[in-house]
């Protein structure tokens, strides 16, 4: 056995462990049973995450169907991921990390423009490192829907007001998630910046895939 | 009877004989409104329909265009996805539309915004005050649990496969179809993230009207919200009517209303500097 703590808690064999850089995508394909771990090595980093079906790629995470099966909008231990056809994807089966976000979606070059000006226009965006992973696979744009943020903070306040505010995560904090079918995980390490939902400064995370 | 209509002349006069069946829910042709906002030609008027209960409309609607939808008898639930006609990979973007917002409850004044950071839409009035951007819309599975059943070819039918079919006219298809918003029927968040649906039934007749910023294909589903509590499929007829404006000017309240709004404005219009 390691001594390894990132590695505590997880059992059966690591098949799987990668460092994904600060800023960049992440594609990888997690067999139904198999748990991938996903640990904020420097804390308060915003791990945008999408979902496929690997039998059929039309079908993908649904923010929506998940939070109104769970009557709920946060993602806590034991929220079921659902399918845009009400299937369940991935189970969150243990978080370090109290709840996670799932209705601020990603930053894109184009939604920055909006929220800080056509300043930002020229910076690396989620939608851009979403877009790379997909074209890799024959996927495009329109396979882009609302996704989940793993350590990311959005309260929504009693009059709507929501907005992404200081993360409630730190180093070494993880996420572990079953695959309930065969998926293909889609990630952006987020690169924002104009925001606290990176304290500033994206840092690396680590993936594990334990079978 | 079959044995008459075994003769495609007898066959022809019985199709014939049907035409001009007057039912609620319906599409009028050429449209007919009496009830028009003043100021509002009849020659502009674009589009009059009826859509039944658990049943599905489309249309490709121009810039400034006007579309006011009315909650008949306060029982319907219009769940729209909305794509740029010209580029339907651009599509409503429901997370930015409310996190560039920074709220997430529709009403007057407020923007359905695409993933390119443009407005498709605005909404000018809104005299129901209960809508959601959180839940979506029901699908097959969760309605065969439901009510039994969630085909298009059944009783029950379900949002998701309804906005399927309606994205389907356009040539698109199950990947189009994406997170939707959905108007009448609402939801409001508890501290602790609790999603409380406010699904009625209302009074009769309220009304959203909203203006079209692009070009736009709009698919509206009328299908029981997916937090509707009522164990039975409970849902009325929604009424739809379009017609033609001018294009939001430079001095306008709601392009004006924030930042963000301004910049999608410009964002928006810089699309159409061709």
């Amino acid at each position: 056995m390691t001594d390894d703590p990132a590695l505590s808690g997880l059992s059966g064999t690591i098949i799987h462990d990668e460092i994904v850089p600060a800023r960049a995508p992440w594609v990888h394909r997690v067999k139904a049973g198999e748990v991938l771990r996903i640990v904020d090595l420097e804390g308060n980093q915003a791990v945008d995450f999408l979902i496929y079906a690997a039998a059929d790629d039309a079908e993908r995470y649904s923010a929506q169907d998940t939070v109104a099966a769970q009557g709920n909008l946060f993602l806590r231990t034991g929220s079921v991921l659902l399918s845009n056809e009400g299937r369940a994807m991935m189970t969150i089966i243990a978080s370090a990390v109290d709840y996670h976000d799932t209705i601020g979606g990603a930053c894109s070059c184009e939604s920055n423009t909006l929220r800080y000006g056509h300043h930002t226009r020229s910076q690396h965006a989620c939608v851009d490192n979403f877009l790379e992973a997909n074209l890799t696979e024959g996927r495009g744009k329109r396979d882009i829907v609302s996704n989940i943020n793993f350590f990311m903070n959005v309260p929504v306040e009693k009059d709507g007001t929501l907005g992404i505010v200081d993360g409630i995560s730190a180093p070494g904090l993880t996420v572990d998630l079953r695959a309930e079918i065969d998926v293909i995980v889609v990630v952006s390490n987020c690169p924002q910046i104009n925001n606290p939902c990176n304290g500033f400064n994206p840092t690396p995370v680590r993936m594990v895939v334990a079978a | 009877m079959s044995g008459t209509l075994a003769d495609p002349k007898a066959a022809r006069e019985h199709s014939r004989a049907q035409g001009g069946t007057r039912v609620e829910a319906m599409p009028v042709l050429p449209p007919v409104a009496d009830d028009l906002p003043a100021g509002v030609a009849p020659d502009d008027l674009l589009w009059e329909e009826v859509i039944a209960p658990g049943g599905y409309a489309t249309r490709r609607l121009g810039r400034g265009a006007r579309l006011r939808l009315i909650d008949l008898r306060g029982d319907a639930c219009a769940s729209l996805n909305i794509f740029n006609a010209d580029i339907p990979t651009e599509r409503l973007n429901v997370a930015d539309t409310v996190k560039v917002q920074w709220n997430a409850y529709l009403g007057a004044g407020k923007l359905l915004l695409s993933d390119m950071g443009r407005v498709l839409m605005s909404i000018l009035s809104d005299s129901a005050g209960t809508h959601d951007t959180f839940c979506g819309i029901s699908n097959a599975a969760g309605n065969a649990r439901k009510y039994g059943d969630g085909s298009n070819s059944g009783a029950n039918p379900n949002g998701r496969d309804r906005l399927i079919l309606g994205a389907a006219k356009h040539g698109l298809s199950r990947r189009d179809v994406h997170p939707c918003v959905t108007l009448f029927k609402g939801t409001r968040i508890e501290a602790d993230g609790t999603i409380m649906p406010i699904t009625g039934p209302f009074a009769p007749g309220r009304e959203v009207v909203l203006r079209c910023e692009m070009e736009v294909i709009v698919v509206i589903a009328n299908c029981p919200h997916v937090m509707d509590p009522r164990p039975d499929w409970r849902v009325a007829p929604l009424r739809a009517t379009a017609w033609r404006g001018p294009v939001t000017p430079e001095h306008d309240a709601v392009r004006n209303a924030t930042p963000e709004a301004s910049r999608a404005f410009l964002n928006t219009e810089d699309h159409y500097r061709r």
